[in-house]
């Protein structure tokens, strides 16, 4: 790796390694002066390497450098040092060692992704501050993903810190008692920050899988720690796994969106796959069958290319038990679609016309193909509501072609 | 919006069908409220098994228990689900989509839930 690509990707899977650890040693209320030393740290390797070369061993350097600028940051800060650290972790008065082992960095990480998911701050300022501080985004980056300005990004995270300060968060794992329920916050975020990147479509690829694979990292992190390697956890982590061996194929060489139907299958990650399979299988011990158990088991089934009665009656029933639980538009139109592939269009008719949800294209979109080759007049008016309430050009692009498939077939 | 219980009466299908078939009915009750929930209208619910089932009445002023079931066959209670409905009128089009009404009958019981409507 040419120095050009290694320092971005160092920063963004070792800048968050060293605030988490700094933030954890200093306490929350100082986490402005952990990110500055990390962020000090790769600045410092941006002067250093240009002119000297990448060293032997880049993170080793990094860790090093940040212990001496924690330790240089300590002496000159007397006041801070003295008065302050002693009050807040008693044990870092007897030495300034910085512990960035493996143990002590994931530790700190997973802490400090409980603290960010505290419920007491919204849920956008979680993701706002899970990007930053966990995966190492740039505040332009982030107002990238959010489709919003770096002014308000940077004054969400203000407050959300504020609010951090003001609660007395503690970087620690929450009691055996309260992981549970706080666990079901963090996972919220980290579905969230997967979806951001899966679904929306009107961001850049390069952020939209960056924001994918970070959510996974940080979810493999909760999977493989004792306290946190739970059913839902598992579920949640496979799920991920299925929907993201569909990337490549997803989108042709124009970055024109691919429809699941009309992929090719050849190009689905294998490997990612089977860890899904690997995951959704830890996921059912015990009883618990979580809203990421059921999606995760959809998301198993679209993995298997071919149609067939038992994949659609699977899918139907995985849909109609989400809906129990969980209701969302998406959900619903999904599952209609399952209910015409398992009981046929006439069934799904008739319960897609009671949904009712006429502000969205997607719903005429999927009337349009239900009522397509059962009464192609309905369908074309379907497509055209749909046009009309398209926003994006890809959405637009889309139902064009369904349009035009449609005049096709009638002439 | 107000919530209505929609409390199912039929027999015991384990007497009078095959394995298949209850398969088949427990596919279309889950259909059935599929369809509710995806409309945004399903609360809650749940299936009253048959086996098991006792009755407490009271005889000489004092308690008695019995086995079910209870009374005429067809009027004994397998299960019930809560919906939202604008109406009484949308929660009986929701009752008449239950596959239960299948046997002839068999019968569902609108009933509006009490809780919150600052009366009862």
């Amino acid at each position: 790796m040419h120095q050009k690509e290694l320092i971005p990707h160092l920063f963004r899977t070792e800048f968050s390694k060293i605030s988490s650890v700094l933030s954890r040693l200093f306490g929350i209320e100082h986490i402005e002066i952990a990110e500055d030393i990390a962020s000090d740290t790769f600045l410092s390797a941006l002067e250093t390497w240009t002119y000297k070369g990448i060293p032997e061993n880049p993170t080793a350097w990094l860790y090093t450098v940040a212990k001496n600028k924690t330790r240089n940051y300590l002496h000159r800060n007397k006041i801070f040092s003295e008065k302050v650290l002693p009050q807040l972790n008693p044990e870092t008065i007897t030495s300034f060692e910085v512990d960035l082992s493996e143990k002590n960095i994931s530790d700190s990480m997973l802490q400090m992704l409980f603290t960010l998911c505290h419920p007491s701050i919204p849920p956008e300022a979680q993701i706002g501050l899970s990007l930053r501080i966990l995966c190492g985004f740039g505040i332009d980056e982030i107002a990238t993903a959010f489709l919003t300005s770096k002014d308000v990004i940077n004054k969400r995270l203000y407050r959300a810190k504020e609010k951090l300060r003001d609660e007395n968060i503690q970087i620690a794992f929450p009691s055996p008692a309260e992981i549970d329920k706080r666990l079901d916050t963090v996972l919220t975020t980290l579905y969230l920050l997967f979806s951001e990147g899966y679904y929306s479509e009107d961001k850049e690829e390069v952020i939209r899988e960056e924001l994918c694979r970070e959510a996974m990292r940080l979810t493999l992190l909760l999977a493989e720690h004792e306290q946190t390697d739970q059913p839902k956890v598992n579920a949640l982590y496979a799920l991920m796994c299925f929907h993201s061996s569909r990337f490549a194929a997803r989108k042709n060489s124009n970055g024109e969106i691919i429809l699941y139907e009309d992929q090719d299958e050849s190009l689905w990650d294998q490997e990612l796959i089977t860890k899904g399979a690997y995951y959704l299988h830890k996921a059912s011990a015990g009883k618990i069958v979580s809203k990421y158990h059921l999606e995760a088991t959809i998301a198993y089934w679209h993995t298997v290319k071919s149609d067939s009665r038992e994949k659609w009656e699977n899918i139907l029933q995985l849909y109609n038990r989400l809906l129990q639980i969980e209701y969302s538009p998406v959900i619903a139109l999904n599952r209609t679609f399952a209910l015409s592939k398992a009981n046929g269009k006439e069934e799904a008719i008739i319960e897609a016309e009671k949904l009712k949800l006429t502000d969205s294209h997607f719903y005429f979109v999927l009337l349009g193909e239900l009522y397509k080759g059962m009464d192609d007049t309905k369908a074309r008016d379907c497509f055209h509501k749909a046009l009309a309430l398209a926003k994006t050009v890809t959405d637009k692009q889309t139902i064009q072609k369904k349009l035009t498939l449609l005049q096709d077939i009638n002439v | 919006m107000e919530q209505y219980a929609l409390i199912m009466r039929h027999e015991d299908g384990a007497k009078v069908a095959s394995p298949e078939q209850i398969q088949q009915w427990m596919k279309q009750t889950m259909d059935w409220i599929g369809n509710i929930a995806a409309q945004n209208k399903f609360v809650s619910g749940t299936g009253l098994p048959f086996d098991n089932a006792k009755v407490v009445t009271t005889k000489n002023g004092k308690p008695l228990v019995t086995n079910g079931p209870f009374g005429d066959i067809k009027e004994t209670i397998g299960g019930f689900i809560v919906v939202r409905a604008e109406s009484v009128e949308e929660a009986v089009e929701f009752a008449k989509g239950c596959p239960v009404l299948q046997g002839e009958g068999n019968s569902l019981e609108v009933r509006r839930i009490a809780i919150d409507d600052g009366i009862h």
